[in-house]
């Protein structure tokens, strides 16, 4: 019996990532309490004001989140004043990836003078529910009476190399969208990243 | 001897998916900024030496970032890389990662495994340890 139990487990692995469900744009989206880089607890519901955000599961260590941190920061200089915040989260477990540990997150924030929560999600159950699979995976959620709907799933930009070079802004075309009461021109896109550090088990 | 590395396009890439043959191919997705990738190389090296009815092929994502070929090379120089080694020179990937791949996230590193004789194929997208990859080669027979 525990063989036929652990030979399950090996091909549900075998199967690819075993959580590989959470959401898809239009789905209901869930609040969260976590801790921040200022040692508080942040939730969504936190922010009375806010008329959606731009959730952004990301890193300090993998490239890619290096590539588009300016652009992050910049997001958010943009768009929280216009009622889209920026919330970042990072789930990587620090064990796999030691540059991820909350003390480095502290002073990574610091040192890019973010102005936004940058939050640890410890149990990695966030970004399993949300579906996040690489640094940085943008959720963009938009209040829709007394919920949050998720309403763009994907990467910033399509150029991660050259900022100067972006063709199509896929996060802010989103929120413009969902400011101006438009439909979101494009709903999900995927790009090559980081893969999320998840804890061993 | 390492191997030198070929600058592919998307249809290269999609040629060498589809391709009708004789054996078993493992398309291993990778980057050099990749610590997963570059820690789970030693078994696609170990499985290319080892088995004869495989073809392993090692595809670098890292121009997607980086535009320097030089880089790679260098890298898989260093590493003293045996396996096939193809450098992917596309750029956004929003509009061809479901064309190798319908489950792929885009995140690194991802394994594909196909059977050139019956079309089978197995995608993993995460990194891969001891006695997993022979498994994938089982499931794909």
């Amino acid at each position: 019996m525990k063989a036929t139990v652990m030979s399950l487990v090996c091909l549900a692995l075998l199967a690819g990532s075993p959580l590989r469900n959470g959401y898809e744009v239009g789905d209901n989206a869930t609040d969260f309490k976590l801790k921040n880089v200022d040692g508080r607890m942040v939730s969504l519901s936190d922010y009375k004001a806010a008329k959606g955000f731009i959730l952004i599961f990301d890193c300090n260590t993998c490239p890619y989140s290096k590539a588009y941190n300016s652009r992050i920061i910049a997001l958010n200089k943009k768009y929280s004043s216009q009622g889209f915040p920026v919330i970042a989260i990072n789930a990587n477990d620090p064990d796999v990836s030691p540059g991820d540990s909350f003390v480095n997150m502290v002073s990574e924030a610091k040192k890019k003078e973010y102005d936004f929560p940058y939050l640890v999600d410890k149990t990695q159950e966030i970004a399993r529910t949300y579906g996040a699979t690489n640094t940085p995976h943008v959720f963009v959620l938009n209040k829709d009476g007394g919920t949050l709907k998720v309403a763009y799933i994907g990467t910033i930009d399509d150029n991660a190399r050259d900022a100067s070079a972006v063709t199509r802004k896929y996060v802010e075309d989103a929120v413009d969208a969902l400011l101006s009461g438009k439909p979101v021109p494009t709903l999900k896109t995927k790009a090559i990243g980081c893969g999320i550090k998840w804890r061993n088990s | 001897m390492a191997q030198t590395a070929q600058l592919v396009k998307l249809e290269k890439l999609e040629t060498l998916i589809h391709a009708k043959n004789d054996h078993i191919q493992v398309i291993n997705f990778w980057a050099t900024w990749c610590a997963p990738c570059v820690k789970e190389m030693p078994l696609f090296e170990k499985l290319n030496l080892e088995r004869k009815d495989v073809k392993v092929v090692l595809v670098s994502m890292d121009m997607d970032l980086d535009p320097d070929a030089q880089k790679i090379e260098k890298f898989i120089a260093r590493k003293g890389i045996h396996s096939s080694v193809i450098i992917l020179n596309e750029r956004n990937p929003n509009l061809w990662i479901n064309k190798i791949d319908k489950n792929w996230s885009g995140a690194l590193p991802a394994t594909l495994v196909i059977n050139g004789m019956n079309g089978k194929r197995m995608f993993v997208e995460r990194e891969l340890h001891e006695g997993e990859l022979e498994k994938l080669i089982e499931e794909v027979k």
